[in-house]
């Protein structure tokens, strides 16, 4: 019967289109993290009252930030077409939806990164700096100790914003989910095909969701 | 041993320019425990902040055992904070580490080996009695846990002072109690300079030799403890004062007491430091043939001895009555004698 209901799905084909979604979101994650990590406490520290207050940095950093944040992802694919080709050295595949990727959600992870770094204590950072604390020392010790739960969460929001994306630059040939649902599902009225991605994609935001919670939760000791 | 001259801090808005501390004088000896009180908006918790540079001064002078603390450069500063300790109002633990390592953060910022951390914060955490609980996170401790997690932390490195800002306002009076004893107990072992600011009296009255009473971003009035209680000048002071001994209206007037008695006197009984203490009540009682009956009073330790009055009904043979009150003149204890005239 499950194979009648699915009769246009070639098994294997999903498996390795299941694969590449996950390929990629893993991987445009990976990156997204340590540049979210990255524009999130550029922001955070050059805030007025920050530890390196900068008006300039901070103008100029949250202008980039909301400026990738403001174009839709499909758009974003196309217009870093050629960065994309000068840096992967082709535009089809799950290696050229990376930078791409990498560079739509970057930005927004960052937000949630500052957000969760405006949340530690005030006042445990001036404990450390009483203490005689590098800047170092306050950044990874305390900022980024203090907020693993919120940068935790913010990681699994992102995720699942990744995965989505990776669904529209299959559409452009990224291969994965996304691509194998519009070419062989929609494109051959193979609804089916169209349903079974649903659900594989489905599956695997539950997936990150489960993971990314039960991390928060062990993480948090408040 | 402390040293501030002229210390003055503005804090300048966009309309406006508050001063919220004003050329402060100030000096403090080594070992002792300062008290610095006054309502908030006094600018004590500013004052506080000054002294270990978390906030800029405008202007003036710290200094801390000869070093000049408004002299040093950012990364001479960051060494110089290692040997000033600071305990917080609300703790400011890190959430995220064990007790065990917040007490060693310290230690890691001075960048001390492991073995010799582990050891050192094993110390500490017999010192201010948390043995048993060096692997519970903040969030699992009470508030004054919390605090003696704050001390330890402010003690790893031994330092030379010990900065108290309201470390006990947000305990409740038990608990304030048993910290405050804590605090005494580390001076007394370690010979420990502790500053510390605060609203409440009763902490000064408990544990400070000496105090300054703080209004408008200015010393008002300063002092020994003592001195300041038995003899308070300004009239914040005198406030600060009623707190822990009532207001004088409170206490009965003579006539109301003397009305209340028809044999024998009254004697009212000033205790002011020193060697002063209940036991010459007693002592009265066992040398000389005379009934003592304690009326009313009001006695409050402090770190230098007993301060109040004591009201006191005294009966039998006149002769008796005239030697008891000899000898409670020759002792430090002041006393009038009230009788039905």
């Amino acid at each position: 019967m499950f194979n009648q209901l699915f009769a246009n799905v070639e098994w294997s084909d999903m498996l390795v289109a299941t694969i590449e979604t996950f390929y990629m979101t893993l991987l445009a994650l990976v990156g997204t993290f340590i540049f979210g990590i990255i524009l999130g406490l550029l922001l955070y520290l050059t805030s007025p009252g920050g530890i390196w207050q900068n008006k300039g940095i901070n103008f100029v950093v949250a202008t980039i930030v909301n400026v990738f944040r403001a174009i839709p992802f499909v758009i974003l694919i196309l217009l870093l077409f050629p960065f994309t080709d000068f840096l992967i050295g082709t535009l089809r595949g799950p290696n050229a939806a990376i930078p791409a990727l990498i560079i739509g959600s970057a930005p927004f992870y960052g937000r949630l990164v500052e957000i969760g770094l405006r949340e530690v204590n005030k006042g445990v950072i001036e404990a450390a700096k009483s203490m005689g604390a590098k800047t170092s020392t306050i950044i990874f010790k305390v900022l980024l100790k203090e907020s693993t739960p919120a940068l935790v969460s913010g990681l699994t929001v992102t995720a699942i914003a990744l995965i989505g994306y990776t669904a529209v630059a299959g559409i452009i040939g990224a291969g994965g989910l996304g691509d194998y649902a519009y070419y062989y599902g929609f494109q051959r009225r193979a609804n089916d095909v169209v349903l079974m991605c649903t659900i594989l994609i489905v599956i695997i935001v539950f997936v990150f969701q489960f993971i990314g919670d039960a991390l928060t939760n062990k993480l948090d000791k408040r | 041993m402390i040293k501030i001259k002229q210390l003055s801090k503005v804090f300048q808005t966009n309309s406006t320019a508050i001063q919220a501390v004003n050329a402060l004088d100030l000096s403090i000896d080594k070992g002792e425990i300062f008290g610095v009180i006054g309502y908030s908006g006094a600018g004590k918790s500013t004052f506080i902040r000054l002294i270990n540079r978390l906030e800029e001064p405008t202007s003036g002078q710290v200094t801390i055992d000869n070093q000049e603390i408004t002299a040093l450069s950012k990364n001479e500063l960051r060494l110089s904070r290692q040997e000033i300790g600071m305990i917080f109002q609300h703790f400011n633990l890190l959430w995220s580490r064990t007790v065990r390592e917040n007490i060693m953060f310290p230690l890691e910022i001075a960048g001390i080996s492991k073995p010799e951390r582990l050891e050192r914060v094993d110390e500490l955490i017999r010192l201010v009695g948390l043995t048993g609980r060096e692997d519970a996170y903040p969030s699992q401790l009470s508030g004054g846990q919390k605090q003696r997690v704050g001390i330890a932390r402010a003690l790893a490195n031994n330092p030379k002072v010990l900065l108290c800002d309201e470390a006990t306002s947000a305990l409740d009076p038990e608990t304030t109690d048993s910290i405050l004893s804590l605090l005494v107990d580390i001076n007394e072992k370690l010979g420990l300079t502790i500053i510390l600011i605060t609203h409440e009296m009763h902490v000064i009255q408990k544990i400070c030799h000496r105090v300054a009473v703080m209004e408008d971003g200015r010393v008002v009035e300063q002092g020994n403890v003592m001195d300041v209680f038995s003899h308070p000048q300004q009239a914040v002071t005198k406030k600060f004062v009623e707190q822990v001994m009532g207001k004088p209206d409170d206490e009965l007037t003579d006539e109301t007491i003397l009305k209340q008695i028809d044999q024998g006197k009254i004697l009212r009984l000033h205790f002011v430091g020193e060697i002063a203490n209940q036991a010459t009540i007693s002592q009265v009682a066992k040398k000389y043939d005379v009934e003592l009956n304690i009326l009313h009073g009001n006695v409050k330790q402090t770190q230098s001895g007993a301060y109040g009055t004591l009201f006191v009904q005294i009966t039998g043979d006149d002769e008796e009555i005239k030697k008891a009150i000899d000898f409670i003149t020759s002792t430090s204890v002041q006393v009038e004698v009230k009788e039905h005239v």
